[in-house]
């Protein structure tokens, strides 16, 4: 084949592609896409991407952009893979004023920032569910900090931040009545007893542990999202909410009956001074705290007997409503933190408020009346303007740096850029399907990072190679570099995205910890080194302390427990090395493994329900001999006396602990 | 040009991407990122004309007569946490070789450099990768600091009954 008719092909196949755009999926991709997102074998990519698991309650970890998943980090929910949630460290993590919760769905995420700029300390993440807010160290990856949520339901509008890490927000989106109280479920009830909490969380800075400050008690309407003020409005919350109509049921038609519900604007600098005042109400309620030693490698959970409540019909000038059609959804604010970008789910257009209109509004008292004795302002005396004709079914906004808004559109299945300055649109891009969050790196912040636009869709049908009626959920990348956006990337991701965030990878890479020093290591069953193994019984608890190093296990032979007994396996890394976990299991375990970081400690609890022999192995391939690294329990009958023993090659360990 | 050509091109194109990929790649990522302390393998090594001293950065490792106690009971310190599960103070082979002899059969530098740049000298040093055809698993590093190495070796004179 000749030169002249390859290239032939090419044009060929260029018009061709031309001629059906936004027909076939592809089209929508151009010639140069692969390699914008390639990264080659070995290098790194330019960005984390923390994307939020929704129904798997855990949070996934991608490079961007090649879109190659990095680690799925558990955090609400059990993870059998690693042992979060099963071994006897992390089951605390868990623990609730309703016990032990296994599971929860997890939402938005929220990056530690400074001065309004992602700082790379840590990461922090809601539960919808069972409300909770839990924290994630960027040095270990790892859930170190789980709080739980009281006088709430559905804990959506959750975990956006304040300026300066401050606060990271927590609010109802289930009203719900207060102290958990057991009343009727009537129209008449949910309007006299339900009520919907805004709870501020308050970050130690240099711990980053987390507290209630105080909730403030609004009327029972539900929150969607919200958004911290930065620049300017810093001082401020903005959440959105529906079914200001209170009803509850069938809120699919009966949330929607008003033309307009409410922006939540918030003025929590004045809710501060209100309780350093002494105006809050100590309530006694329940609520668990718990919180991962990082030298123990041990959780523990406290339990919290109070919160303090502000009454905002009481204490006056706090909170404001603005309204906003038609049942709003994100709620927006952009990085010079002027204006606020209401996106109403039914609504044809989409609403920008500005923060110095409001400021005035509120000033000179321009307000339509009152909501629950609430002031609610004129929605034209606090509009900045309006974006017409957007698209159908506006959810989110995230911005550039360049004054450029992007807002998601579910029922269009589109991205729709548009300007600030001018509120026209500039751009649209199709979505594969029925896109819901959005996220541009640094999207959030005062400085985004800009570069790209990840769309997190809800429905995926024909994107991949069909896997049963499941499928998984897609998400898709889009360049914002040019004036036009343009796809690059399809790729799929874990459990639901809703939010995500996305990092510059060189400001948290330099900070990854790489082993757990053992030397530091000061969990109470540690054996720091193989001359402290040991068999300890306890009435019908056995510890056992073990040792793992490439390749083999100490003790590897343990005989004298009992049908009876619970088995305590403390198993301790000893490597100091990168990357050389190793993992531990034990035959008919009813839990899960465990996966061991160089230099930690973890326990597996193992309750034998007849007698016989168990074998042990590692299950994490750590070297030529792994397969060797395994060894044996004797479980006697109930009852029995075998005597304590154990050993591990020719040292006798049982003799030299009997010293 | 004809498919045959473009064929070579891609064949040449594959056979260079396979020969430089690998190892190489990896060494350079991970060094750019490694800082801890006591973590070598991400420092520049300065190379040696003598096999006998090993690769690294200890070319003269001075001895002291008599044993320095205090190092010899801080190396039996960090062996214990560190080392003995895989090594014993006799002859015996257990993962590792046994440490009786060890200070004999090798120079103070070949010690120091192996204990503390273990990666690069079982990939480079002829002895070291001797010891693993032996064995059959990589040492694990450690990382040992520099004055936890030296302690070590300390150590190990004293079990060799050096003064």
């Amino acid at each position: 084949m000749k030169r002249f008719s390859l290239i032939l092909i090419a044009v060929g196949a260029i018009v061709f592609a031309q001629s059906c755009k936004m027909k076939t999926t592809e089209a929508a991709v151009s010639g140069d896409a692969a390699s914008k997102v390639y990264v080659a074998p070995g290098k790194y990519d330019e960005f984390y991407n923390f994307v939020s698991g929704g129904f798997s309650g855990q949070v996934s970890v991608y490079g961007l952009p090649s879109g190659r998943l990095l680690k799925v980090i558990p955090v609400f929910s059990q993870n059998p893979e690693n042992g979060y949630g099963y071994n006897e460290e992390t089951k605390p993590m868990l623990q609730t004023s309703h016990g032990f919760i296994p599971w929860d769905d997890e939402h938005h995420l929220a990056l530690s920032v400074t001065n309004g700029e992602h700082d790379g300390r840590w990461l922090f993440a809601n539960a919808n569910n069972t409300p909770r807010v839990a924290r994630i160290d960027l040095k270990t990856f790892k859930t170190v900090e789980v709080l739980e949520i009281p006088n709430s339901g559905g804990n959506h509008s959750s975990p956006f931040i304040t300026e300066n890490s401050e606060y990271i927000i927590a609010g109802t989106r289930f009203s719900v009545p207060i102290a958990e109280q057991e009343v009727a479920l009537t129209a008449e009830s949910f309007k006299a007893n339900f009520k919907s909490t805004v709870s501020f969380v308050g970050i130690n800075q240099q711990t980053g542990n987390m507290g209630i400050s105080f909730q403030i008690v609004l009327p029972g309407v539900d929150l969607d999202l919200a958004r911290a003020g930065k620049g300017p409005s810093h001082g401020w919350f903005f959440l959105s909410c529906y079914n200001s109509e209170q009803a509850n049921t069938l809120k699919e038609v009966n949330s929607s009956q008003k033309d307009k519900d409410f922006i939540v604007a918030i003025n929590w600098k004045k809710a501060e001074e209100y309780v350093k005042a002494g105006k809050g109400r100590k309530m006694t309620t329940e609520y668990y705290h718990n919180v991962l030693n990082e030298e123990t490698h041990t959780a523990t959970s406290n339990i919290m007997k109070e919160v303090i409540t502000l009454d905002p019909n009481e204490l006056k000038d706090m909170v404001y409503f603005i309204p906003c059609p038609k049942s709003p959804h994100g709620c927006d604010v952009n990085p010079t933190g002027e204006y606020i970008v209401g996106s109403g789910k039914l609504a044809a257009l989409i609403p920008v408020f500005s923060f110095d209109k409001i400021q005035k509004a509120i000033a000179a008292k321009t307000f339509e009346g009152d909501y629950h004795g609430i002031p609610v302002i004129k929605y034209e005396a606090a509009l900045h303007g309006e974006v017409k004709k957007p698209g159908l079914g506006p959810l989110h906004t995230e911005f550039d740096a360049k004054g450029n808004a992007y807002t998601s559109f579910f029922v269009s299945s589109e991205i729709v850029k548009w300007s600030l300055k001018d509120l026209t649109v500039l751009d649209r891009v199709p979505t594969y399907y029925s896109i819901g969050h959005l996220m541009v790196p640094g999207g959030d912040t005062k400085s985004p990072y800009g570069k790209y636009v990840v769309a997190y869709n809800k429905i995926t049908k024909d994107r991949y190679l069909p896997t049963g009626p499941e499928l998984t959920q897609s998400a898709q990348l889009y360049s914002i570099e040019g004036d036009k956006m343009q796809l690059l990337l399809d790729y799929p991701t874990i459990g639901e995205p809703h939010y995500a965030q996305a990092i510059l990878a060189d400001k948290i890479k330099g900070q990854s910890v790489k082993f757990y020093d053992i030397n530091h290591n000061k969990h109470p069953y540690l054996a720091k080194g193989e001359k402290e193994t040991k068999v300890v019984r306890e009435g019908n608890k056995v510890h056992v302390y073990m040792t793992a190093i490439r390749s083999h296990l100490t003790p590897d032979n343990i005989e004298g427990v009992r049908v009876g007994d619970e088995v305590y396996f403390h198993i301790t890394n000893l490597e100091q090395d990168w990357d050389i976990p190793h993992g531990f299991a034990v035959k008919h375990a009813d839990n899960a493994e465990l996966l061991i970081m160089p230099g930690e400690t973890n326990t597996l609890k193992f309750v034998p329900k007849k007698s016989g022999i168990y074998p042990f192995y590692c299950t994490d391939f750590c070297s030529a001999l792994h397969q060797e690294m395994q060894g044996y329990l004797r479980v006697s009958p109930a009852g029995s006396n075998t005597p304590l023993k154990w050993y591990m090659g020719k040292q006798d360990t049982t003799a030299v602990a009997a010293k | 040009m004809n498919i045959k050509a473009i064929l070579l091109i891609g064949l040449v194109a594959a056979i260079s991407l396979g020969s430089c990929g690998g190892e190489e790649k990896k060494e350079t990522t991970q060094s750019e990122i490694l800082k801890e302390p006591g973590d070598n393998s991400g420092q520049p090594v300065a190379t040696t004309s003598d096999p006998a001293k090993g690769i690294g950065k200890f070319q003269n490792v001075e001895l002291t007569h008599p044993l320095d106690e205090k190092m010899v009971a801080s190396g039996k310190e960090i062996s214990e946490v560190k080392c003995l599960s895989c090594h014993k103070l006799s002859d015996e082979k257990l993962v590792g070789p046994g440490w009786k002899g060890v200070t004999d059969r090798r120079t103070p530098e070949w010690i120091m450099n192996f204990v503390t740049n273990v990666d690069e000298m079982l990939d480079k040093d002829p002895e070291s990768q001797a010891m693993l055809e032996v064995c059959m698993v990589r040492m694990p590093n450690q990382n040992l600091s520099d004055n936890e190495a030296r302690a070590v070796l300390e150590y190990m004179r004293k079990n060799d009954g050096k003064n």
